[in-house]
């Protein structure tokens, strides 16, 4: 047996996994002391772990890719950007669910506790280097997301969507481990480096190989929402309390992209040929289904669910062409989706009040009555989720779009821009019932200044973002080279 | 034939008869102790396979934990033997399809097998008698798969915090024990002694005299 050495290196390369997991520790142990008038210290702590997180990351930045731990772990500059991105992601979603939590009687330190566990869970599957590590990771976000899910516990709507998303989630985890372990026979490694270089040996057309793969890009999509395993997305969305969705709906995706982009693009990257086809199909189902189907929505979650099926679809168009180009044009259309999610889920904790929910559409009616900036917001949000220039949404489906045209996929772009063109529909009517139609109740806003300079910062990250989009384009094609 | 050989089968034997026990047993009682024998017998196996630490860790957490509670949960739930089986007849037929598809999977290995197809595995090095298992193990364990194993260890955690968020509720008048109180009741919190005249014989019933729930301390006697 080869002597294996751990040594600062190592544990540089995850400084900032280890920094998260003590502020868990750390944050568990201190919260054990408050009682529920002093539970902000939490919440202080949690976002402290989050800024301190960040500067961790930028301090043990690196300029290219490092493995550590034997190969269990990679830090690269893709990672560290992703990384970034999820700790604000997480933050933002804290920040704006931490008046409805309070009124819901959830801001407790278990809460913060989940979602940082959440968050480290992201942070492993940005940097795994093995299959091993990348299950451990999935798991730990997806093991976290339903304890969220469930933590209202004395409901029963989120006691059953947090059922479902447990079963099936499980099921999922247990498709995914299997194409693993199929992969793993056949090439004898479970390090992505290895597994690259194994695939070509084996052969990528070797039927056990395929086999695996069906397996693992299955669980992949369910873990995305793709049709046809989205059918636990809209239940969650709907079933899940607002913070929990507006949770689940934004930071897991980033984690879901590098998750596709380490294990296909990386470990099974000889085998693109055949994953191309799947993805086209998940991604084509996708957007079909999840843009029609959310027209007959009066649910907002319910709609929004719809809408990320949908986007999932597109950042799926950016994998598959399975080019850097590609890559990066995913990755782009991930940030600037997460973005959009947040924004919008924002809007109905903005809407709601203690003991009333704003998730139906008729809660929009007549919103700019009563405040047309965030009227405003909602509708940058929605014209740009629809991909209506000179939003950053656009931008996104343009580099999607163009990623698929370039590998000679012409007629899939022009089926993504039908299907987004349906979608259209569904985003201005938003927009029509906030401006053209009376509103229902003479409620004023009650949300606090927190919550409105950030959705306000939110709206204008949108605009701004499409009117300057390079700053994230030039970003993505920095750290993917 | 050598020693190891005739343990490991009559091991081998009594494993399989246990094994059978756990699906046969109409107790499920009797069920989960023959599991519990299973797993001795594996224990005894993985001894002679030199694996000493997986074989004590099998019966201190199989045995010693998980089939406790397995047997806890038995005995509390009252399940109903006779429901259970209904469906017996009804699943059979499927039963025995995958039964006669795993028999002809086994029997095609050891064809391919008898044909040389598939090779011989290594027989086990036979180690230093002072070579240590569970350094071994937990060399591997503390070096390559450092990273993965304490991921495992973050997995636990938050196993625990959620299974406490989801289930620790306080809910208003639940009869527990509080210990601090326990400990620092006064014995005036309880009892009340009475001075009463030694020769006079008391004509009121003491009962009345006594705080409700406190032992009886007064002169009865």
């Amino acid at each position: 047996m080869t002597e294996v050495v751990i040594n600062a290196a190592d544990y540089a390369a995850a400084a900032a996994e280890i920094f998260v997991l003590g502020a868990i520790c750390a944050i568990l142990l201190v919260d054990l002391f408050l009682d529920d008038a002093k539970r902000w210290i939490s919440f202080a702590l949690t976002l402290i772990a989050l800024v301190g997180a960040a500067f961790v990351t930028v301090n043990f930045a690196v300029d290219e890719r490092v493995t550590a731990f034997n190969g269990a772990f990679i830090a690269d500059p893709m990672g560290d950007v992703l990384k970034l991105f999820a700790y604000g992601t997480v933050g933002a979603a804290l920040l704006y669910a931490r008046e409805s939590l309070q009124q819901r009687g959830l801001f407790k330190g278990e809460y913060f506790v989940l979602a940082l566990l959440a968050l480290l869970g992201m942070m492993v599957m940005t940097s795994a280097g093995s299959l091993l590590t990348v299950y451990l990771g999935v798991e730990l976000l997806a093991l976290s997301l339903y304890s969220l899910v469930a933590i209202e516990r004395d409901a029963e709507v989120p006691a059953e969507s947090a059922m479902k998303y447990f079963v099936l989630g499980a099921i999922a985890s247990g498709m995914m481990l299997y194409g693993f372990s199929i992969v793993y026979g056949l090439t004898g490694t479970l390090q992505l480096d290895d597994l690259a270089i194994a695939v070509r040996e084996v052969g990528p057309d070797k039927l056990g190989l395929l086999f695996g793969l069906v397996f693992i890009v299955a669980g992949l999509a369910f873990k995305f929402g793709a049709v046809p395993f989205h059918m636990w997305v809209p239940d969650v969305y709907h079933g899940a309390a607002t913070p929990v969705t507006l949770f689940i709906g934004s930071a897991p995706k980033i984690a879901y992209f590098v998750l596709a982009i380490r294990v296909l693009a990386e470990g099974l990257g000889a085998m693109v040929e055949s994953w191309q086809g799947i993805l086209i199909v998940l991604s084509v189902l996708s957007m079909a289904i999840g843009n029609v189907v959310a027209i007959a929505q009066s649910n907002l979650k319910r709609m929004l669910a719809y809408s990320t099926i949908s986007n999932v679809g597109f950042i799926l168009l950016g994998i598959l062409a399975g080019t850097t180009d590609g890559y990066r044009a995913a990755m782009y259309y991930t940030f600037v989706y997460v973005i959009m999610a947040i924004g919008s889920f924002a809007m109905i904790l903005l809407l709601s009040r203690k003991g009333f929910e704003a998730d139906k559409l008729d809660d929009f009616r007549g919103l700019n009555r009563k405040s047309p900036w965030f009227a405003a917001v909602m509708a940058m949000l929605m014209f740009s989720t629809a991909g209506v220039p000179p939003f950053v949404g656009f931008w996104a489906k343009l580099a999607v779009l163009g990623a698929v045209v370039e590998v000679g996929l012409e007629w899939l772009a022009v089926v993504a821009v039908v299907f987004s063109v349906i979608g259209a529909y569904y985003y201005l009517r938003v927009v029509k019932l906030m401006y053209f139609d009376e509103p229902t109740e003479e409620v004023e806003i009650q949300a606090g200044g927190t919550m409105r300079a950030l959705l306000s910062l939110n709206g204008l990250a949108v605009l701004l973002l499409g009117i300057f989009p390079s700053v994230l384009i030039e970003l993505c094609a920095r750290v993917l080279p | 034939m050598t020693i190891t050989e005739i343990l490991f089968y009559a091991f081998a034997a009594v494993l399989v008869v246990a094994a059978v026990g756990v699906i046969t047993a109409r107790n499920p009682v009797h069920a989960a102790l023959f599991l519990v024998f299973a797993f001795v017998n594996s224990a005894v196996i993985w001894l002679l396979l030199e694996a000493e630490f997986l074989a004590i860790v099998l019966v201190l957490v199989y045995v010693g934990a998980v089939m406790v509670l397995f047997l806890f949960v038995v005995m509390m739930l009252d399940i109903n033997i006779a429901q259970m089986r209904e469906g017996f007849t009804r699943y059979a037929p499927l039963g025995l399809l995958f039964a006669a598809i795993v028999i002809v999977e086994i029997g095609s290995v050891v064809w391919v097998k008898h044909l040389g197809g598939v090779q011989e595995s290594a027989a086990a090095i036979a180690q230093d008698p002072d070579y240590s298992n569970t350094r071994a193990l937990g060399e591997l364990l503390y070096t390559q798969y450092l990273y993965p194993f304490e991921l495992a260890a973050v997995i636990l955690l938050l196993a625990i915090v959620a299974a406490i968020v989801l289930t620790m509720r306080r809910r208003e008048g639940i009869k527990q024990q509080d210990i601090a109180a326990q400990v620092a009741v006064r014995a005036q919190d309880r009892i009340r002694i009475i001075k009463m005249d030694a020769d006079k014989a008391s004509e009121q019933t003491p009962a009345t005299e006594t705080t409700a729930g406190a032992p009886q301390t007064e002169a009865q006697r």
